[in-house]
């Protein structure tokens, strides 16, 4: 298929563009096969605007006479709006909006295009391979092992080629414990506590039915993760009743009496469409502009957002909690364990793991928990907040992830090293990106689809340098503590940066933050001054200036036995 | 700050011994029952984190101290801040008693005897109730300040400075000395600005016109553009009164802004109550009366139905684990957040007419509404919260905006109620001159300034003003924008707030930077003399290691006292450690922000470890303090002897 075909109207002059907080603007309109750019004649102040048709969600449009307006709202949020003299032009532009936004095939998605203008440092696409993680574990504790059981995706399709289970069992064990649990997702490791020696892992709900079938394997996979002695919690993400009733659709939960050393807790975290007309109806309160306050706190608790963000923080910790304060190992799942398994055995591992909340170790977690884990991106992120299509499989999930992450931002905000920017920016990838990284349902579709030969990998933009340093937090001070977040209502707050990000003028908190950069940043010009003045008189001016820190080097100049 | 931190073990032997001596003056004060054993003080986010310790009732506090090894917590409560004390339904554990404060502060005991508690109730009712104005905590807080200081504290807030700084007295506007010995007026201060072709005569007959005879006076001139904001109560109109000396007035206050054809009169009042009030001989001017006036209802609501909200508030607060429905629904239920911006929008409209070159005139009532600080608390409350508040929300809109923190809005809200300062006290310039308040207490002003240290905002900017000119809060899709404020209803729930603090962390690195600046300069002469010596080898010393201390501190103080909350019940049922112990590792580095602040006025005592731990007095000074002298002690034997 030709883009050419669906653009009837490639470029149209004297549209105007409206945004909120800014005057409106006139210039051309071009439509290219994966852009609509909008670029305004003006001399003094010449500018562009790029949008990705992958990232509008719906289009609307009107006339009043000839003049046509198209309002574009797009997946990250924000609207805007276009007038177009035309009625001819006007409706050939949104039509072709409307199919270059709703392309069906993955392949024709603008990643496949893309071409990128940086040299590759590294390689985003092999900077996380599961190899190289178990190293650091195996260096810990030789319990675990790598399986290569599902390399053809033969045995769970959603799971990754290798992943990490006890070492007491063998692969014929796990083939099956795969058939007992839902879509083949038998329990694999998702953290290892280094302070206890406790774990985490992950798997779907066993399939029991109503006749209460078991499963001697998964006892005995289950089980062997805890010593003699030890306890451990099974975290169901299902209210008790909707894990009875998912008996009768063939599902279930872990009884009792087969699983000795356990003790289940029910944590209901909701899912699929309720998140959906959740994040709609949020954003809709946000887009209203009636001067009404009681009528935004009503919305804003008739969205039940917060609910659902105070829901998974609240598990999150739980899970976290049940390793670090109760010493016991912990086992998440819900019905598939791909949705709200994954949103708190990652969120427990940003609370327990301090090599989580930096910016390398955060993209590893996204890389492990959630993409090769198996969330769907493809189908979750396939609409955003001004979606009509209603589709069962839509939801926030990892919207709701990061929105969560943002709160612990929120509350420790010198113990991350990146910013809010950053989780904004891996919102808006996850929803429409010109890098491959987002792209399909789990590994299994992203190795058909060959991503990493044909796309960019979001992690080789994100890691370079001058990129990096946009997303780095000036307060970051590493700290190794575990973190607790409080999840009372009066300590969560709307995420703004994300809801209010178009609604709201931003100049004075942007000057805030240049403010906060700038005084951090002479702090580190004069330390760096001051180093290379102490260097000169230091006597221990053989040392390379590279091999030592600052603090090191003034502690070696300073101390006693120096002369 | 960090010494002080380093002996707090040692602080709660002395303050233990401090309470021996309250606890025997206290004698004369007849409380009955000074101290109460095995007091259980519940923790408000966690049922199980119950402490138990010893209370104890001072001729001016409220004093818990747990039993615990280590650390014996303190928890102290000038009488002056309870607002209401609540004796609860006795239960098998014993009887509780809730005490609630002005500072937003609730505090749950559990005392095990009936007969205890009830002790405890009665006495607390008298003294959190004081009958004369010299039982109250400022006539005999001294912070051991000699009269020259004392003096010069009072004199920190000059108001004929302020209005010298206006610009004002100029061609149009004068002092009119027409108030003194309050003849006019008695709530105005003696000195009023008026303008210049107001009379005497206009402004007497005026004020007969005008409610508690508070006549028009100048309130905030802005000297670009001879803007000026006035304020008056109401006029007593009724329904057709009308007065030519108070026509006059208005007149004379348009005509000193020659560039203005029209003043706004902004009645702050729902129409509605305007309407009603001039039944009662009130009411608001009459368009047709006055020349060139117009006339605007902003619709802030009374005092009764402020305090109402507020209350309904607190209630919201006050839930244990409350849903996220729950809290949204209790807040939106109370419209606090509605009266806030109800307030904001008026000062944003008044803000607006000012910058477009107009002339307002206040109705009634703003002055105690918009920023007079001051009122009598009892009266006032709770606008004067309010005001606090939306300065506060404008800082969240205008990080760079303000010289001055999170903090000191909290510390000053604090002391409107504490009474230990004699700033907020009375109801008038006259009351307070009678009391001899400046004689006979200190000012919040001074105390603050002395500690301003902590109420700096990093961030300010004093070039913000030159280059975005006059705040324009958001008046369009702005409700948003209006947040509740937890850092002040929560307050005493610090598990609530951002366990690291911003401010404190970038004031710190501020700090350092400022010592680096210094000891490059050292640096740099040295290396100059080396070279000029063409010495090597030697040896360099500095201020390293006070700085890397100083580093150590910034990072450590920025981690707080971090434990998980309760996020599960079914935990109980698995036969466990409980989640409460073993914080040792993490408390270790832990701190609360505030506790760090020698400014804080929650603090029961401390910022003067140096000193020695007989000197009773020099511990109230700078701790924001909340224990007497010896010597106030002596001097106000007469003003604590209370009859319970």
């Amino acid at each position: 298929m030709e883009f050419a075909e669906l653009i009837k109207t490639p470029r149209a002059d004297n549209v105007v563009l409206h945004r909120p907080f800014e005057p409106a603007v006139e210039g051309t309109l071009c439509l290219t096969g994966h852009h609509l750019i909008f670029s305004s004649r003006r001399q003094d102040n010449a500018e562009e605007l790029w949008l990705l048709h992958s990232n509008i969600d719906s289009i609307e449009k009107r006339f009043v006479g000839s003049l046509g307006t198209i309002v574009i709202k797009c997946k990250d949020l924000r609207i805007i709006q276009l007038d177009i003299p035309g009625m001819e032009e006007c409706l050939n532009i949104a039509s072709s909006i409307e199919a270059l936004s709703t392309l069906d095939s993955v392949t024709l998605m603008y990643p496949f295009f893309y071409r990128p203008m940086f040299e590759i440092v590294e390689d985003g696409w092999s900077a996380f391979l599961p190899e190289k993680e178990f190293e650091f574990l195996n260096a810990l504790t030789d319990e675990w092992r790598l399986t290569y059981i599902n390399k053809d995706f033969s045995i769970c399709p959603s799971y990754p080629p290798v992943v990490t289970v006890p070492k007491s069992i063998d692969d014929e064990t796990l083939q099956k414990v795969a058939v007992f649990r839902h879509g083949g997702r038998f329990p694999v490791l998702s953290y290892y506590h280094k302070k206890n020696g406790m774990v985490m892992m992950r798997t779907s709900q066993p399939l029991t039915g109503t006749n209460g079938k078991r499963c001697k394997d998964d006892e005995k996979l289950i089980n062997s993760t805890l010593g003699p002695g030890r306890r451990g919690y099974i975290i169901d993400t299902r209210s008790l009743s909707a894990a009875q009733q998912a008996r009768a659709k063939g599902g279930g939960f872990e009884v009792e009496v087969y699983y000795p050393q356990w003790r289940r807790i029910h944590k209901s975290v909701e899912r699929f469409n309720i998140l959906q007309e959740s994040l709609i109806k949020l954003v809709e309160a946000c887009n209203d502009q009636s001067h009404n306050m009681d009528r935004w706190l009503s919305k804003l608790e008739a969205s039940n957002w917060l609910t659902h963000v105070k829901e998974i923080l609240t598990a999150g910790c739980l899970a976290a909690q049940c390793i670090d304060r109760e010493d016991a190992s912990v086992l998440v799942h819900g019905t598939e364990g791909t949705d709200s398994t994954l949103q708190i055995t990652s969120l427990a591992q940003i609370i327990l793991d301090p090599d989580c909340r930096t910016i390398r170790g955060f993209e590893s977690l996204i890389v492990r928990e959630w993409l090769q884990a198996g969330h769907p991106f493809q189908q979750r992120c396939a609409q955003s907040a001004y979606s009509n299509s209603k589709q069962k499989w839509e939801a926030p999930v990892f919207l709701l992830f990061l929105d969560c992450v943002w709160q612990m931002l929120h509350q420790f905000p010198c113990s991350f090293e990146f910013n809010e920017h950053f989780l904004v920016t891996l919102f808006e990838h996850a929803y429409a990106s010109q890098f491959g990284t987002f792209l399909g349902n789990n590994e299994n579709e992203r190795s058909k689809l060959k991503l990493p030969q044909k796309t960019m990998s979001l992690w080789s933009w994100v890691n370079q340098p001058e990129e990096l340093k946009n997303f780095k937090n000036p307060l970051f001070e590493a700290n190794s503590l575990v973190i607790w977040p409080s999840v009372a209502p009066q300590s969560l707050q709307l995420w703004e940066g994300v809801f209010l990000r178009w609604n709201r003028p931003s100049k004075f908190l942007d000057e805030a933050q240049e403010e906060m950069r700038k005084i951090i940043s002479d702090n580190r010009v004069l330390q760096e001054k001051l180093w290379d003045n102490s260097y000169f008189l230091s006597p221990f001016d053989w040392l390379p200036k590279e091999a030592v820190s600052y603090k090191l080097r003034s502690a070696l100049c300073f101390c006693p036995i120096a002369g | 700050m960090v010494y002080r931190w380093l002996f707090f073990g040692r602080k709660n032997v002395r303050t233990l011994r401090i309470i021996t001596f309250l606890c025997q003056n206290v004698g004369t004060v007849r409380i009955v029952l000074p101290q109460v054993e095995n007091v259980r003080l519940l923790d408000r986010l966690s049922s199980r984190k119950a402490a138990v310790g010893t209370l104890y009732l001072t001729a001016t506090h409220v004093i818990f101290v747990e039993n615990g090894s280590e650390t014996r917590k303190e928890t102290w409560v000038l009488h002056s801040q309870i607002s209401s004390i609540e004796k609860q339904a006795t239960t098998a554990t014993g009887c509780p008693l809730l005490i609630r404060c002005k500072n937003f502060q609730v505090i749950q005991l559990v005392i095990p005897q009936e007969r205890d508690c009830h002790d405890v109730y009665i006495s607390l009712i008298r003294l959190a109730r004081p009958v004369k104005y010299e039982e109250l905590y400022c006539f005999s807080f001294n912070p051991k300040l000699d009269k020259e200081e004392r003096e010069k504290g009072w004199k920190l807030v000059n108001l004929s400075e302020e209005y010298n700084r206006m610009g004002i007295p100029n061609s149009y506007w004068q002092i009119s000395d027409v108030n003194r010995e309050y003849g006019v007026c008695d709530s105005y201060p003696t000195e009023v600005y008026v303008p210049k072709s107001a009379t005497a005569h206009i402004i007497v007959g005026s004020s007969k016109f005008r409610s508690r005879r508070r006549f028009p006076a100048l309130s905030y001139y802005c000297k670009d553009n001879n803007a000026s904001i006035c304020r008056s109560s109401q006029p007593l109109s009724g329904f057709s009164a009308r007065c030519l000396e108070d026509e006059q007035m208005l007149q004379a206050i348009r005509k000193a802004n020659p560039g203005s054809d029209f003043i706004y009169v902004v009645d702050t009042r729902p129409k509605l109550n305007a309407m009603a009030n001039r039944a009662a001989g009130k009411g608001y001017e009459n368009e047709d009366n006055y020349s060139n006036i117009k006339f605007q209802f902003i619709g802030i609501e009374n005092i009764h139905v402020m305090r109402n909200s507020l209350q309904k508030m607190l209630e919201v607060c006050e839930m244990k684990s409350p849903s996220m429905s729950d809290f949204l629904w209790g807040l939106e239920n109370s419209g606090w957040l509605k009266h806030i911006k109800a307030i904001m929008d008026a000062g944003i409209f008044i803000a607006k007419v000012l910058i477009e070159k107009d002339w307002v005139s206040f109705g009634h009532k703003f002055n105690h509404r918009y920023g007079n600080l001051d009122g009598d608390p009892k009266e006032i409350s709770p606008v004067i919260d309010q005001f606090i508040e939306c300065v506060w929300q404008l800082m969240e809109q205008f990080p760079c905006a303000f010289e001055f923190n999170e903090r000191f809005l909290i510390h000053i809200q604090h002391h409107i109620y504490s009474c230990q300062f004699g700033n907020f006290l009375c109801n008038s310039q006259k009351e307070r001159r009678e009391l001899k308040i400046q004689e006979r207490t200190y000012s919040l002003w001074a105390h603050l300034w002395k500690n301003r240290a902590d109420y700096l905002n990093p961030l300010y900017r004093p070039d913000h003003r030159q280059i975005w000119g006059t705040l324009h809060p958001q008046m369009a899709p702005c409700n948003f924008l209006y947040k509740f404020w937890s850092g002040m209803y929560n307050r005493f729930e610090k598990g609530l707030h951002p366990r690291q603090s911003v401010t404190d962390y970038l004031m710190a690195v501020k700090e350092e930077t400022q010592q680096l600046e210094e000891e490059l300069a050292v640096l740099g002469e040295r290396l100059a003399n080396l070279q000029k010596l063409q010495l090597n080898g030697n040896k360099v010393k500095s201020k390293q290691q006070d700085r890397s201390k100083e580093l150590a501190l910034s990072a450590s103080s920025n981690s707080l006292a971090n434990t998980p909350q309760e996020y599960s019940n079914d935990l109980k049922s698995f036969p466990s450690r409980s989640p409460s112990q073993g914080d040792e590792e993490d408390s270790a580095l832990i701190l609360t922000q505030d506790n760090l602040k020698s400014s804080d006025p929650d603090l029961s005592a401390n910022s003067d470890q140096e000193s020695g731990v007989e000197d009773l007095s020099c511990r109230s000074p700078s701790a924001g303090g909340c224990l007497p002298s010896e010597d106030s002690g002596k001097d106000s034997d007469e003003a604590v002897c209370l009859a319970v």
